[in-house]
């Protein structure tokens, strides 16, 4: 009789979005209730914009600003992230540009790209591909940096030259960290994309929550808010997948 | 054939020195070391940690350059690593990525063997330290005492003249220590191949060697090499006999004599 009664983790995050929506639905018949929709009304908006199919093209256009961007920016990171870890030439070159960039919030430098680019489509991928770019290429730069150097030389040991250190030792063991990335980089990407929805784009979910805002349609709000954590959510869900399909060979693996 | 390591010497350490430049000055890792393997021998190395017994094998190895004296390996200059060269390492450095075969086949793949080849040298070798059973595991899979004997068989399967070894059992656990130890010995004692074998288990370097280098500290330099004139096949139980007692205690004392050096 050793097995005790356990709740299952999925009850308790069941439990936990009833609690959410319980303090949501309080909020909404309190005083707040003008700001904070309630959770019925926010629901029939949903299904009121998918019905006439509007808020599909607003997630369309929203989802693929961001994947547009962030596969830009991951195409871009990868070899600039191994050039930086293997040749200390690009690595003093590139690393205080990537530095000194990094720290610049994506929102400075919106109005720039809108200048420089217009106010169509380009703009908003160009601020999502700069934003998950750098962070992509930090992350992955850092997990080339820390191969470890026991292997390299076991590689080396075994006969291995440059090219097959790099191909063979390098590249898998920084894999883990181009996975990272990616995380990092859909997540940023995501928060990017409001940002660059207001550079003045007529579809997407950022727009469409600004627009609502000044309508004072505040179940549409809070239902462009909920869509964008759903969104969030499930292309999290899809990286850790991918992490335990293709890195389920790490010692230590860490789920987030 | 105690200790009758009349062969040919495979590797001539001439003089070899290591010197480290730090921003707190130079530090002298090894000053001056003669030492010479002969072929078919196994050589142990013992010391006080920090005499440079590691440096010493990773100059051996290629992996690092001497700052003054050279060795030669069959007469030829080492300049980087080589494939007759083979290194078994303490913290295993399998690649985590690769199944316990592919691991063991990454080394005969570089020299260009092809399948079936490549499978059958690759299976032979799991099949000597007795892991069959678990070709297709990932290392994260395996215990230190596995993970050690995978490294083992990769450094075997590219066939090297000499293995070298940097306190390969200094991770495990005394059981699988002495266990692996007994299989080293069985191995050595049918293969005869060439080793050159790091610790600081006393103990340990006498049990499998024909002569034991003991290094005085640092800097680095070998001090004294005592034979060990104990006939094979060796098993545990040799660690009991008079012989081994004896040998334990006078290289004890000198290994100790150089930690209180080290200490002052």
């Amino acid at each position: 009789m050793k097995k005790k009664r356990t709740i299952d983790k999925r009850v308790w995050s069941l439990i936990s979005l009833v609690m959410c929506l319980i303090i949501w639905q309080l909020i909404s018949i309190s005083s707040a209730g003008a700001v904070f929709a309630s959770p019925e009304r926010t629901l029939m908006a949903f299904i009121s914009m998918a019905q006439d199919g509007t808020i599909w093209v607003h997630i369309g256009y929203s989802l693929f600003r961001v994947l547009a961007g962030f596969a830009l920016g991951l195409i871009a990171a990868i070899p600039v992230a191994f050039l930086m870890g293997w040749y200390k030439i690009a690595q003093y070159l590139l690393e205080p540009v990537v530095q000194f960039v990094r720290t610049i919030p994506p929102i400075a430098y919106i109005p720039l790209v809108i200048v420089a680019l217009g106010v169509d489509e380009s703009s908003k991928v160009m601020v999502i591909f700069i934003a998950t770019f750098l962070v992509m290429v930090i992350t992955i730069y850092q997990g080339v940096k820390s191969v470890d150097s026991t292997l390299v030389k076991a590689a080396k040991v075994l006969g291995a030259g440059d090219k097959d250190i790099f191909f063979h030792v390098v590249v898998p063991a920084s894999f883990p960290f181009v996975l990272t990335a990616i995380r990092l980089g859909l997540s940023a990407g995501l928060t990017t994309l409001i940002a660059s929805e207001l550079t003045g784009a007529s579809k997407g979910l950022g727009t469409m929550i600004q627009e609502a805002s000044m309508y004072f349609r505040m179940d549409v709000v809070i239902m462009g808010i909920v869509v964008i954590g759903i969104i969030g959510l499930l292309l999290n869900k899809i990286v850790h997948l991918l992490e335990r399909w293709l890195t389920g060979w790490q010692e230590t693996h860490q789920a987030t | 054939m105690a200790g009758n390591a009349s062969g040919n010497v495979i590797v001539k350490i001439d003089h070899v020195e290591k010197i480290y430049q730090g921003r707190a000055g130079n530090v002298t890792a090894l000053n001056g070391v003669d030492l010479e393997i002969k072929e078919n021998e196994f050589v142990s190395v013992v010391g006080p940690s920090g005499c440079g017994k590691s440096t010493l094998l990773n100059i051996i190895a290629g992996l690092e350059e001497p700052t003054g004296g050279k060795v030669y390996v069959k007469g030829k200059e080492v300049v980087g690593t080589g494939k007759e060269r083979g290194v078994i390492f303490q913290q295993y450095a399998l690649f985590p990525w690769l199944t316990v075969k592919k691991n063991v086949k990454f080394g005969l793949k570089l020299q260009g063997i092809q399948e079936p080849k490549l499978s059958e040298i690759a299976e032979k070798y799991i099949h000597l330290v007795g892991l069959e059973e678990f070709s297709e595991s990932y290392p994260k899979e395996l215990s230190g005492g596995m993970k050690q004997r995978v490294a083992i068989a990769r450094a075997y399967a590219v066939n090297p003249q000499i293995l070298l070894m940097d306190e390969p059992f200094g991770a495990l656990d005394a059981q699988t220590r002495t266990q692996l130890q007994t299989e080293l010995l069985n191995t050595w004692e049918q293969e005869r191949k060439t080793c050159f074998f790091i610790t600081h288990d006393v103990e340990e370097a006498i049990i499998l060697a024909q002569k034991v280098v003991i290094m005085s500290a640092r800097p680095g330099r070998v001090k004294e090499i005592i034979p060990v004139n104990i006939p094979y096949p060796r098993t545990q139980e040799t660690k009991m006999t008079k012989e081994f007692l004896d040998l334990k205690v006078k290289i004890w004392g000198l290994v100790y004599r150089e930690f209180l050096e080290v200490r002052k």
